[in-house]
């Protein structure tokens, strides 16, 4: 009886969030607004013009700079960040769309100082030149991995296709790659 | 002594290296003690001409372009205006330092690209790092450990024939156990030496740490987010501003109603002349306005496109010069029981680094602080001086590490434009360009005709070779087989504003500028040659050079890949080219698939043999060739930008395709460690192949030849 009494109250709240996106569009205004979500473990509440993009707020308020803006349109990748723990380009993301989300960027993927296989083995292989992609690329295998934790070389290749690397390290990113899936698996025995 | 020995163990986590911002006064304190060698690398400054381009020196010590200090702490810190954009030279050139004056490598740190700190640098660019600066710091590192033995000698009142250094310390060889360390010889000391003759270096044989594979040293930062590039600097107050850009090249801007912009809260926009900008304190609000602002145009609507630019490029080609020439094309004709004609084609290529030209600048005082992603930071320094009517050393350019370069970031309009706004609004201000801004701006790597006719005479020798390039450049144009009589001509060359006379927009260096170009046609030319000469492509090669480091790499190819000898095509889709670059010897082979209905190529496997002479870093110099193989598949495949009347049609990665994982061929390389060659070029070598080798790989899998530049499925089909 009180869960149904609660989740009524949570149908009600969505109507009226719904009622009023609605007339913010309607009215062609810039709603502004109190977005809560995580950031990298840590709570944030900001207020903010739901269509802002994400990428922007956490590079300008949010100082979390290792986030990259390649293209602007979601297709280099140099922007991704984990949304719930799933790749998202946050150059395309509107922050209205992150309410109660958990996000982390590259700054959060290492925990108490001890970083990710995915950086130890970027690292190990060299994975990189010019390491603007690389924050984006980190995030988008961990995404992948989570999905596929045991993947083929051709896995890895179709996994990251659509994150682009203007220094040539593709090889050496999917060597990376593998030998952090070896080394997670291994992790989790 | 245990005291002295903590460099050893620093973690490679807690190496300081740059973006590292030292105030003047830490700066000046740092110089205060300690032993300091200035050193002049002359040779870069015969370079300064390469490319048309002339830099002068404003304001630069005459005596000295970089020098290195080893402090009180015993830390070795060099200073150099060169700049670190991935090729890894943060890596390479503390190796070199640090083998010669035999300290370890996480006591040396690099300050690259401050122009405060670091004394005049024409600028990273033409694969000369490593080349020309390393070994003028090697002989800058061998004084300072010249003056540490005769320090040594006295504090350890030992002859100097029994001193030993090592690991940042010098040893009593006779005693071992007596020892003093770099930091203690020069506690409470200055020395200052000006780099003379060069003294005795250590030989190559005893090399631990150059020659050996390094991690990089910026890996950490780079992995967690922490490297610093111009667009992370945040300042109080500062502004982003988005610039109103024409929508065509050659258009000029009639009128701009800025009016619905400026009412916007927060906005500030700027009129002065034709620079139009609206800033925030918020960068999406900044293009908001931007948006907001009525431009329109008066446009030229030059008649030329990306179908038509070749014909207009012969039409326009000024005067050239003959660069080599041997015996007599006449002669060499008459003799030929075969002639090749044929013309080859490139249009233009954008540079796209992922990160785009971004610059931060903060004026107070009279006193321009700039943060900046350039190639250049000391011609930087000038424009900006310019451009606010300041004296040259009221301007400080600080380099943070560059999301790629490839000589696109060779030009520092955006810095220029971030000064004048910061001027403007009295506020430091960002400019970042959009993706679009990047392609519409980019200085592209011109559009070029190669026309080439040559001869052949029995049993496959090459009689004649008449060779001439329109607009590509003179890199890589040289021809370097054993050719009885030639010429090679080279036309409509030039990196400055002359270039905009001959095409629609500003045209730069772009990888191994001009090479990419000449090799493609030339390989090329080779290889059809080869074919009529109903011989194997790597056999007439062979039997048509002397040159032994040529022959030596294409065998080393080879041998890897595994070359069976069979005239082409084949069908087996194997391709070969080889060049000289920036001092080294390239030899690429490839093989491909080619989809007959679609025309697509999918390259399967790359090999290429280099001898760059002394290898520094290997790890490094196998990144280096990877990442040109890869960037490579680009040109030769794909990029190219279409235009009409002045209008950029490629604006993002949507339509401008840059090589991708799906693209990548398994990529074998032979490093040849020629230590008889002092370390030669690396980050552009290995990329001037790649447009012939496969032209040359399709050709033998489905016998058609393409000529032009990219070899997009379109031309595959119609070639076939």
């Amino acid at each position: 009886m009180q869960q149904f009494f609660f989740s009524g109250i949570e149908n009600g709240i969505m109507f009226i969030l719904y009622l009023c996106r609605a007339t913010s569009i309607n009215k062609g205004m810039n709603m502004e607004g109190l977005i809560r979500f995580n950031v990298n473990g840590k709570a944030v509440s900001m207020t903010l013009e739901g269509e802002r993009k994400l990428l922007w707020v956490l590079r300008t308020e949010l100082g979390l700079t290792g986030v990259k803006y390649g293209c602007g349109k979601g297709i280099c990748g140099a922007c991704t960040v984990l949304i719930n723990k799933k790749a998202a380009r946050a150059c395309r993301v509107p922050v209205k769309n992150i309410k109660g989300k958990e996000i982390i960027t590259i700054e959060g993927l290492s925990e108490n100082g001890k970083l990710h296989p995915l950086q130890e083995a970027f690292m190990k292989h060299d994975a990189f030149q010019c390491g603007f992609c690389t924050p984006g690329m980190i995030l988008t295998a961990y995404s992948f991995l989570q999905q596929n934790p045991r993947p083929s070389y051709d896995e890895v290749i179709a996994g990251m296709d659509k994150n682009l690397c203007r220094c040539g390290s593709h090889t050496r990113i999917v060597q990376a790659i593998l030998t952090a899936a070896q080394e997670m698996a291994g992790a989790k025995v | 002594m245990k005291k002295d020995d903590e460099s050893r163990d620093i973690d490679v986590q807690d190496i300081e290296i740059l973006p590292r911002f030292i105030t003047r006064r830490e700066f000046l304190k740092l110089t205060g003690a300690g032993i300091v060698i200035f050193f002049f690398h002359g040779r870069a400054v015969a370079q300064q001409n390469e490319g048309g381009r002339i830099y002068f020196r404003q304001q630069a010590p005459s005596d000295f372009n970089a020098f290195l200090r080893i402090g009180e702490d015993g830390k070795v810190t060099c200073f150099t205006g060169k700049i670190e954009m991935g090729q890894g030279i943060i890596t390479s050139l503390a190796q070199m330092l640090a083998e010669e004056l035999d300290v370890p490598l996480e006591s040396v740190q690099m300050v690259m690209g401050d122009t405060d700190l670091c004394p005049w640098d024409m600028g990273t660019f033409g694969s000369l790092s490593t080349r020309y600066f390393g070994p003028t710091l090697v002989a800058a590192a061998a004084e300072a450990r010249a003056v540490l033995m005769e320090l040594g000698a006295n504090a350890l009142n030992a002859p100097l024939s029994r001193l030993k250094s090592q690991n940042g310390f010098i040893f009593d060889n006779v005693h071992p156990d007596r020892k003093i360390s770099y930091a203690a010889l020069t506690r409470g000391k200055r020395i200052e030496r000006h780099l003379g003759n060069t003294p005795p270096l250590k030989p190559v044989s005893e090399y631990t740490i150059a020659g050996k594979p390094a991690l990089r040293r910026d890996a950490y930062i780079k992995v967690t987010g922490k490297a610093q590039y111009a667009g992370d600097i945040r300042l109080p107050a500062m502004l982003y501003a988005s610039v109103l850009r024409p929508p065509a090249h050659g258009a000029k801007l009639r009128h701009a109603d800025t009016s619905s912009a400026e009412t916007m809260q927060g906005v500030k926009i700027i009129k002065q002349g034709d620079l139009i900008a609206a800033l925030h304190e918020n960068p999406e609000q900044a293009q908001n306005a931007m948006k907001k602002i009525d431009a329109q145009f008066d446009i030229e609507n030059p008649k030329v496109d990306d179908k038509t630019i070749f014909q207009h490029l012969l039409d326009v080609a000024p005067q050239g010069q003959v660069l080599a020439s041997g015996g007599s094309i006449e002669k060499g004709r008459s003799l030929a029981t075969r002639t090749f004609e044929e013309t080859y084609l490139n249009g233009y290529v954008a540079h796209t680094p992922i990160e785009t030209h971004t610059a931060v600048v903060q004026i107070k005082g009279g006193r321009a602080t700039v943060w900046a992603s350039t190639q250049t930071p000391f011609p930087a320094q000038n424009e900006v001086a310019e451009a606010l009517g300041i004296p040259v050393e009221r301007v400080r350019i600080i380099t943070p590490f560059l999301g790629g370069g490839f000589g696109g970031k060779s030009r520092n309009q955006q810095v220029v434009e971030a000064a004048l706004l910061s001027k403007l609004t009295g506020r430091p201000v960002q400019v970042s360009w959009s993706r679009e801004e990047e392609f519409f701006n980019d200085s592209f790597r011109p559009a070029a005709v190669v026309k080439i006719s040559s001869g052949i005479q029995n049993r496959g020798r090459i009689v004649f070779w008449d060779y001439n390039v329109y607009f590509a450049g003179d890199r890589g144009a040289a021809q370097f087989y054993e050719i009885p009589h030639h010429r090679t001509y080279s036309t409509g060359f030039s990196y400055s504003g002359s270039s905009r006379r001959y095409h629609p927009f500003n045209t730069g260096p772009w990888r191994a500028p001009g090479a990419n170009t000449n090799v493609f046609a030339m390989e090329s030319q080779i290889d059809i040659m080869a074919a009529g000469a109903g011989m194997d492509p790597l056999e007439f090669r062979l039997s048509n050079l002397r040159d032994t480091r040529m022959k030596r790499v294409l065998n080393a190819a080879a041998s890897k890949f595994g070359w069976v000898p069979a005239r082409a095509p084949s069908g087996r889709g194997y391709g070969v080219a080889c060049a000289r670059d920036a001092g080294s010897y390239v030899a690429h082979m490839a093989e491909v698939e080619v989809d007959r209905s679609k025309g697509s190529v999918q390259v399967n496997r790359v090999v290429c043999a280099q001898d760059m002479g002394l290898v520094i870093n290997p790890e490094g110099a196998v990144q280096q060739i990877e990442g040109c193989v890869t960037m490579g598949l680009g040109y030769a495949l794909a990029e190219e930008i279409h235009f009409q009347e002045g209008k950029i049609f490629d604006l993002n990665f949507d339509t401008y395709k840059i090589p991708r994982f799906s693209w990548l061929p398994k990529i074998d390389t032979v490093l040849i460690d020629n230590k008889d060659f002092s370390p030669q070029g690396c980050g552009e070598p290995a990329i001037v192949c790649m447009g012939a080798v496969i032209a040359n790989a399709i050709y033998d899998a489905v016998g058609a030849r393409l000529r032009q530049l990219p070899m997009i499925p379109e031309r595959v089909r119609e070639a076939l």
